[in-house]
């Protein structure tokens, strides 16, 4: 019995990994609101409202990292629209601009993990690494 | 027959005249005491600016200096595309030749130092609210920046919408003419945010829906509707549930200073420039403006369109 139920779960989970594997409009979303959820936290202690937490600093610049590294390839011809995305035309009018965007994102995140090293120092890499949200958004993504 | 065709010949006259006298585009100028105004008050002016996103339609495309406003944007609407032009202080391409009483006509009539009517893709709708004193602030400003040469390229506008007399007869329609007058029951606080969102900061030209002859629809004014440039949806600000109904005050006035929502999504499309012209206010204004926010009735606004499958 409990072989059947392990065995069941685990097909479950698989199988849900490659539904989310083969629907690159969840995945982009899911990236983007690791990358919101970190923003949270990151706007929390630049504004003193949290404890400036070394760990916590760098798993921040490692969601955006990761995330703008993973980004890139989520955008297929084949996912422009359908679900629920807010993507833009743009992204597919200009790839070269679309991933230069994203690997600006990636360098300032990383320079931005290595430079936060106290509260001081993680506002301006903060502040740095998230006017990439906006300017970023302004071009490549449409209003909702 | 002869009787009909002459009574028919004249109310055709009848109506050009008409048509004729009722868009003329002179006006009775809103600044009588502009001779009288105090010397203006520069740093006022460049809040405005700020304020009022002139740069973000007037800055020559392509470049990153927002203060040059060579023009030449295209604005796509369902009327055909306008091109904005050079504001400037060049002499003959931009308004170096102006004097403030020009301006202030421009910002608070739409109507053009020559004449004509300004169409309304210029929010001169929303400006007007801006007292002469204002108007003559952020005129002293922009003939600080440099002056750039090159005019933009005229609207592109098919027919009957390249006749510029027929806005008058919009304006007849739509055009309230009235200054911003202060609620004395309301906060200064309120008052000055329903100034700086009902006048420069133009909020509801874009978060409104508008009607098929491109005017907004009062009734659903700040609730949202499809992007008038042709790209999405525009959101619902007033306190309606699918509006800012979760928002808090201190919410609303950090996403105008960061671009973050509450949930740390950070907005896009045209509201990006417009977090960084309202980013170089006070905190004092952008909470003022949230607190105007805050007030708006619970509108619905139009239905989202259908997400494509």
């Amino acid at each position: 019995m409990i072989r059947t139920v392990v065995v069941a779960a685990g097909l479950i989970l698989g199988l849900s990994a490659v539904v989310a594997q083969s629907d690159p409009i969840a995945q982009r979303r899911d990236a983007m609101k690791a990358v919101g959820a970190a923003t949270r936290e990151g706007a929390a202690i630049a504004k003193g409202e949290a404890a400036f937490d070394s760990a916590k600093v760098q798993m921040i610049f490692k969601v955006y990292a990761d995330a703008a590294k993973r980004l890139p390839a989520l955008y297929p011809e084949t996912a422009k629209s359908g679900g629920e995305t807010t993507a833009g035309p743009k992204i597919w009018e200009d790839q070269g601009g679309f991933k230069t965007a994203l690997a600006k994102f990636e360098t300032e995140a990383v320079a931005g993990g290595a430079a936060a090293k106290d509260l001081d120092s993680f506002r301006s890499a903060f502040g740095a690494a998230t006017k990439n949200c906006g300017s970023c958004h302004e071009v490549y993504r449409i209003k909702k | 027959m002869r009787r009909l065709f002459l009574t028919l010949g004249i109310f055709i006259l009848l109506g050009l005249a008409g048509f004729y006298v009722f868009t003329d585009p002179r006006v009775v100028s809103p600044a009588p005491e502009i001779g009288t105004l105090p010397p203006p008050d520069v740093e006022n002016g460049k809040l405005l600016f700020a304020a009022g996103g002139c740069s973000s339609c007037h800055a020559t495309p392509g470049q990153d200096d927002k203060l040059r406003l060579g023009g030449g944007l295209a604005l796509p609407s369902p009327f055909g595309t306008f091109h904005a032009p050079n504001i400037s202080p060049h002499t003959r391409d931009g308004i170096g030749n102006w004097g403030v009483k020009d301006f202030v006509d421009a910002m608070a009539t739409g109507v053009s130092p020559s004449g004509q009517h300004y169409y309304p893709a210029f929010p001169y709708t929303s400006y007007r609210l801006m007292p002469p004193k204002a108007l003559a602030d952020l005129f002293a400003y922009i003939r600080t920046l440099p002056s750039v040469e090159g005019r933009a390229p005229g609207h592109d506008l098919p027919f009957p919408f390249n006749i510029r007399r027929a806005v008058g007869g919009w304006k007849l329609l739509f055009f309230d003419g009235t200054p911003f007058r202060p609620d004395p029951t309301k906060s200064e606080e309120w008052n000055r945010g329903a100034y700086l969102v009902q006048g420069p900061g133009h909020c509801a030209e874009c978060h409104s829906n508008r009607n098929a002859l491109g005017a907004i629809i009062p009734s659903t004014r700040f609730a949202g509707g499809p992007d008038p440039e042709g790209k999405g949806f525009v959101p619902n600000i007033t306190q309606h549930a699918d509006g800012l109904a979760n928002w808090s005050k201190s919410e609303i006035a950090e996403m105008l200073k960061t671009g973050f929502t509450p949930s740390f999504d950070s907005v896009g499309g045209s509201m990006a420039p417009v977090v960084r012209n309202i980013a170089q206010l006070s905190d004092a204004d952008r909470m003022a403006m949230a607190e105007f926010i805050k007030s708006l009735p619970a509108v619905a606004g139009p239905p989202r369109p259908k997400k494509a499958e």
